[in-house]
């Protein structure tokens, strides 16, 4: 079972503001995850290959060609705060969290 | 690590530096790592972005596969392994800087393994996105007078190579040598601007001292934003000094990322909080694996031209130039190629008087300026040092016929015909003359070389050089007063 200290510190590092039962029912959910994991561990996969994707596909490359990009004001269209700077946002280390 | 290293107080224990160098370099593609956006420097905010750059949701990223590329010549020109097969991963932060809340990096395998730069092994080479700008905006009312920064995406997405080395430099001006030399090699393979001031080369420093003869590593810190190679020198300098005197007060040096200010010259912690490394990699699903292929390699391998060091090493030894010389020659290609195509233009160039008579031509020339693009043509600039080696004109003339060809261009032979710089020499007589005249106008000096006091030869050599002005060889005016006071 994963630890209520644990998921605090995930909620954290995910900026994600959990309540108390938030957090009680991530551990739970968060518990069965990994220990789904820990089942795939216990399997014998000598010689079996790492696979991050399940598609056999490897070298999905494009060729170094400018595409038009969007306006400032496309780019900021939806932007909380837009200034001439860019994007405004609060400064990090600020509060920003 | 090591935090109880520093519970012995002893003021005598001499302390060395271990020092190891990140390096990031932006590549020199015509667009970001994952999307077609087109690279730029200085264009107004947010003028090159696009869904995938800006991290919007559905996008997807492709590789660049000029990048690639790129990435692995810097391998090649590292002496790295190429990895067969390498991935991307997602390394998971949040900062404003980042859109998509993780930045695509490689993690487990690097695009490149192992290698050597000069006395520095390679610890590895991977490619990444860089982040966009923060520009720190002040004080709004917006909320309640919170500090505000805006956020530029242009370079949110440029392709980077990130180079760690071994810690392998025991010096802070190992490391700015070293560095410069990393530098000049990716400037030479083409991949990079390698431009500092702008941002293109970006070094971090991982710096940790121990006492001396020890083999044991002690806790390091890692510094941040020495962004010259001065503020390296002088960062790195700093925290060593100040991790030796923790020690030798009996505390233990704290693993931390420090910020170098250069006004001050200080080092400040940057980031305090543990879970700020605390990155969960995994892999990137949007990603298939990269294979370095072995046509790919060979293709990279084509386009890699003589390394600086080779060049130096060349220098040093085929034309024998001195390992310094060598070095300034080819660290700085365009003095290379410069001297290079010099030494072609004259049948029996002397390598080594060429190689002097380019600092010469350096000194003469605006800072950091590519003799190609002065008015001295690098055939010119042979032929007036072969003058000088036949002794058609004397070095102090040689030197004012350069002044003349940096200023105006020009033919050597026809300046010095015009200027009435050719060498007077003994065999026409005059120059004998006039050392007899210095004999006769200073007897004391010419007792006294006669004595043996070869210091007293100055006043003579000056009378004739003034007289001459500055025509005459002084070689040949020592021999010449020697003969006539007969020693």
């Amino acid at each position: 079972m994963l630890e209520r200290q644990q998921v605090d510190h995930v909620a954290r590092l995910a900026r994600l503001e959990l309540s108390d039962s938030e957090a009680d029912t991530m551990a739970v959910e968060l518990s069965k995850i990994l220990d789904h994991i820990e089942a795939i561990r216990a399997l014998d996969l000598e010689g079996v290959q790492p696979t991050s994707h399940v598609v056999d596909l490897v070298n999905a490359l494009r060729a170094d060609v400018p595409q038009r990009s969007l306006t400032p004001q496309q780019a900021l269209a939806q932007a909380p705060e837009p200034t001439d700077a860019g994007f405004g946002v609060p400064s990090p280390g600020q509060g920003a969290e | 690590m090591g935090g109880g290293r520093g519970a012995s107080v002893n003021a005598e224990v001499q302390y060395e530096p271990v020092i190891g160098l990140e390096i990031h370099v932006q590549l020199k593609t015509r667009t970001k790592m994952f999307c077609g956006c087109e690279l730029s420097f200085g264009d107004p905010p947010n003028t090159h972005t696009c869904p995938r750059c800006l991290g919007l949701a559905g996008t997807l990223p492709v590789v660049n596969a000029q990048a690639v590329h790129y990435g692995i010549m810097i391998g090649l020109a590292l002496g790295s392994q190429i990895a067969p097969r390498s991935q991307f991963h997602r390394k998971n932060y949040f900062y404003p800087d980042l859109p998509k809340g993780y930045q695509i990096s490689q993690y487990d395998v690097p695009l490149c393994s192992g290698g050597q730069l000069g006395e520095v092994r390679i610890h590895r080479v991977h490619l990444e996105e860089d982040a966009a700008k923060l520009v720190h905006l002040g004080a709004s009312g917006r909320i309640h007078g919170a500090q505000r920064s805006a956020v530029d995406f242009n370079r949110g997405g440029t392709p980077l190579a990130e180079i760690v080395t071994e810690p392998d430099l025991r010096s802070a001006e190992a490391a700015r040598e070293w560095l410069s030399l990393l530098r000049t090699t990716l400037r030479a393979i083409g991949v990079s601007d390698v431009n500092m001031e702008e941002g293109s080369l970006r070094c971090d420093a991982n710096v940790s001292v121990r006492p001396v003869g020890s083999s044991e590593l002690g806790t390091k810190t890692e510094l941040k934003n020495m962004n010259s190679f001065r503020f390296l020198a002088q960062g790195i300098r700093a925290e060593v000094e100040r991790q030796s005197e923790l020690l030798r007060a009996g505390q233990p040096v704290l693993q931390e990322t420090l910020h170098f200010d250069p006004s001050s010259g200080r080092l400040t912690p940057l980031r305090s909080k543990e879970e700020a490394h605390d990155y969960r990699y995994f892999p990137e699903p949007d990603l298939v694996p990269l294979e370095a292929t072995p046509e790919m390699i060979e293709a990279a391998r084509a386009q890699l031209p003589e390394l600086p060091s080779a060049r130096a090493q060349r220098f040093a030894g085929a034309l024998g130039l001195p390992a310094e010389r060598a070095r300034d020659l080819a660290f700085r290609s365009e003095l290379a190629d410069f001297f290079e195509a010099a030494l072609a233009a004259t049948p029996n160039g002397e390598p080594v008087a060429l190689a002097n008579w380019m600092q010469t031509l350096v000194e003469r020339l605006e800072d950091g300026a590519d003799p190609a693009g002065s008015l001295v043509s690098p055939a010119a600039f042979a032929q007036l040092v072969a003058m000088v080696s036949e002794k058609a004109i004397s070095r102090e003339a040689g030197r004012e016929v350069l002044d003349m060809l940096v200023a105006q261009g020009g033919d050597p032979a026809a300046i010095v015909e015009r200027e009435g710089l050719g060498a007077i020499s003994a065999d026409d007589g005059g120059l004998g003359d006039v050392v007899a005249a210095a004999l006769a106008s200073d007897p004391d000096a010419a007792e006294q070389v006669r004595a043996g006091n070869m210091k007293a030869m100055g006043p003579l050599v000056g009378y004739v050089m003034r007289e001459t002005k500055g025509r005459a060889d002084g070689a040949e005016i020592n021999r010449l007063i020697r003969q006539q006071l007969g020693i």
